[in-house]
């Protein structure tokens, strides 16, 4: 077994019965220097985020950003096709009869800013991604259904298999896994 | 408007915990196994197979009927001039409210923080799914040239023309295209977790690679969960104008339209609050027999259909209101026609559908007023069904009466469904029960991970804050 950085070992993993022990964990992983390490759970646990020290995400930029063109091309779109492209005279009314885009313009905001929220959301957590180092961990299908896991990746600065695995130990995990890559 | 029945109030005592929303006794992994077994057992059972065959055969109806359709032409409904819109807008019409319920109880409840919403919602979502669909059918197969449906939308066309974009046909199109996709967004992304549960869980290697498919690698890591419930709320809040937005455009087909009874600005807030209603009357007709039918009622407690039965009876008074102010106008107005249509609807030739609207709508419903009835599974099921019934009664009565006698006397008219007319509409029923029978079977119909998270914080709860 190699003793600093094993370019075969993707992390070691530590398995917690409750979501409050996640929590205490991830706290002391990042107050103990651990920058790359990962927090698992079966649902989403409220200030686990915060105690891996994640607190923003860019997703509301890109919906914002992703309304807004939806908005302008819906609006841009009927102004361009009924005023320039085939302007039809109903009557003398104006071809620029701007209340009546409103409509579509807010329908269109609405879908292209849904579409940024998914696509984003999945961009950003780099989904779909069918296989992942810690799925060879067999306990790991758990962590879809009541246990909640640690991992602490062997590219940080810090992991040493010893070491890191002592430091898992002194959280009282119920159980800790060698995660191969 | 809360209501403080004598029941209620006898509850009140102890503030922290009216009835629970999960039954007693579970924990993570029995809430995930019970849901997940429902999925990943083999088989099906007799009841969901007798279910699923009626559904089935009603969906060859609907085929027949869309067959004899496009070879003779909308010939073969009731239709005529002055009745241009029958049951095709009628059945339309009752299909998207329908669907509303769905995306008012994942979304707004969402937003409002209403926690019983939790183990309703991603059935209710199905429902919309499937409820729409259904609904879009309609314009197309009532357009005579189904074919050249896409005329609606614009493109570059060797035509070199492109839609009306002042007209609410076209907004309606718009809107509802948007909406289902919405709908379709949000439903999926609620699914996503859950698919790995069901991956992970799965026995067999089809459905563990199709699960597996579906999930896109979900592993429930903390940075996931922080952007997964970001764009949730993002969603939520994005689907709630929508969903009032495609009714409100829904009502402009008819309130842009001159014609009488048609022509009123009630209508948006109205039709929003019907969709509600028709919506909510619809989900309480399908979780009655299924949490009967799979022992749900753990999770589909009787909190949950009193809390639906109170959204059901709010709702209803506000229609209620929208025929009062619709009635009033037409007699303020004191335009000859607008008054007519008053009188032809009290006391002309379908009079009886009126009176009938009026008591399954207004009167009958009013029995929810009393906590006894609430909690009565079966008087509320049949409550929810007259409810249906009477909204579709409505739309009946918004279209026909409004069209058969309009302006001209010379040219009124009756308008009397065919056969087709009925099995097309019954066809699509079956259509919508068909995908509701196979979205229980294949996917999980209650949100697992939300389940877990609304357990959590019951039992953190307790102490009153963590």
């Amino acid at each position: 077994m190699a003793t600093k950085w094993d370019p075969l070992t993707y992390g070691l993993m530590a398995e917690f019965n409750e979501p409050e022990d996640l929590i205490a964990a991830t706290r002391k992983a990042r107050e103990h220097g651990y920058r790359w390490f990962e927090s698992y759970s079966p649902f989403p646990v409220h200030g686990l985020s915060e105690a891996m020290g994640f607190r923003h995400t860019k997703l509301p930029i890109i919906v914002l950003i992703a309304g807004l063109l939806g908005g302008l091309g819906g609006f841009g779109l009927q102004t361009y096709l009924t005023v320039y492209e085939y302007p039809l005279n109903v009557g003398g009314r104006p071809l620029f009869s701007w209340p009546s885009f409103i409509p579509i313009t807010f329908e269109l905001t609405v879908l292209c800013a849904a579409f940024g929220a998914v696509l984003g959301m999945l961009g950003l957590n780099g989904l779909p991604r069918p296989h992942h180092p810690v799925f060879n961990i067999p306990e790991f299908a758990n962590a879809s259904r009541d246990k909640f896991f640690l991992c602490l990746q062997s590219r940080d600065e810090k992991f040493h298999l010893q070491s890191s695995r002592q430091f898992l130990e002194s959280l009282q995990p119920t159980a800790i896994y060698e995660v191969p890559q | 408007m809360s209501s403080h029945s004598p029941d209620s109030s006898a509850h009140d005592t102890q503030q922290h915990a009216p009835d629970p929303m999960i039954g007693p006794g579970h924990s993570l992994g029995s809430v995930t196994d019970k849901i997940t077994s429902l999925t990943l057992r083999q088989g099906v059972g007799w009841k969901w197979l007798f279910g699923f065959t009626i559904s089935f055969a009603l969906v060859m109806l609907l085929m027949l009927s869309v067959a004899m359709l496009f070879k003779y032409g909308v010939g073969i409904w009731g239709l005529n001039i002055p009745v241009g819109w029958g049951f095709a807008i009628v059945n339309f019409v009752w299909w998207v409210g329908i669907g509303h319920a769905g995306t008012l109880i994942s979304a707004v409840l969402l937003l409002l923080r209403q926690q019983w919403r939790t183990s309703i919602n991603r059935f209710a979502e199905a429902m919309t799914l499937f409820a729409v669909a259904c609904a879009g059918m309609y314009p197309l197969l009532h357009m005579g040239r189904p074919q050249f449906f896409y005329w609606i939308f614009p493109y570059p066309n060797t035509m070199d023309i492109y839609p009306q974009f002042r007209s609410p046909l076209v907004w309606d199109a718009f809107a509802l295209t948007a909406y289902g996709t919405v709908s379709a967004l949000f439903w999926y992304v609620g699914l996503i977790p859950d698919m790995a549960t069901l991956r992970d869980r799965a026995k067999t290697r089809f459905s563990q690679i199709t699960y597996g498919f579906l999930s896109m690698g979900w592993r429930g890591s903390a940075r996931h969960w922080k952007r997964y419930e970001t764009a949730y709320l993002l969603l939520a809040g994005l689907a709630t104008p929508l969903v009032v937005s495609v009714h409100t455009i829904v009502s402009f087909d008819f309130a842009v339209g001159i014609i009488p009874g048609w022509h009123a600005t009630v209508f948006p807030p109205y039709f929003v609050a019907g969709a509600i209603y028709s919506g909510f009357a619809m989900v309480l007709t399908l979780c009655i027999p299924l949490r009967a039918a799979y022992g749900l009622k753990d999770f589909i407690t009787d909190r949950h259909l009193d809390n639906m039965a109170k959204v059901m009876l709010a709702s209803g008074l506000v229609v209620a209101y929208g025929y009062g102010m619709e009635a009033f106008m037409a007699y303020y107005s004191g335009h000859d026609v607008e008054a007519y249509m008053l009188e032809n609807r009290l006391g002309g030739p379908y009079a009886f559908f009126f009176w009938s609207l009026l008591a399954c709508n207004i009167a009958i419903p009013q029995l929810l007023w009393f906590p006894a009835v609430r909690r009565n599974t079966i008087l509320l099921f049949v409550i929810a069904i007259i409810i249906n019934i009477g909204m579709w009664l409505e739309r009946f009565i918004i279209v026909v009466t409004s069209l058969h006698r309009d302006f001209l006397p010379s040219s009124w008219d009756m308008y009397y469904p065919t056969f087709w007319d009925w099995a097309l509409y019954i066809g699509t029923i079956g259509f919508f029960f068909a995908c509701l029978f196979i979205f229980v079977r294949l996917l999980p119909a209650i949100s697992i991970f939300e389940m877990r998270e609304l357990l959590e914080t019951e039992e953190g709860g307790n102490g009153h804050g963590h």
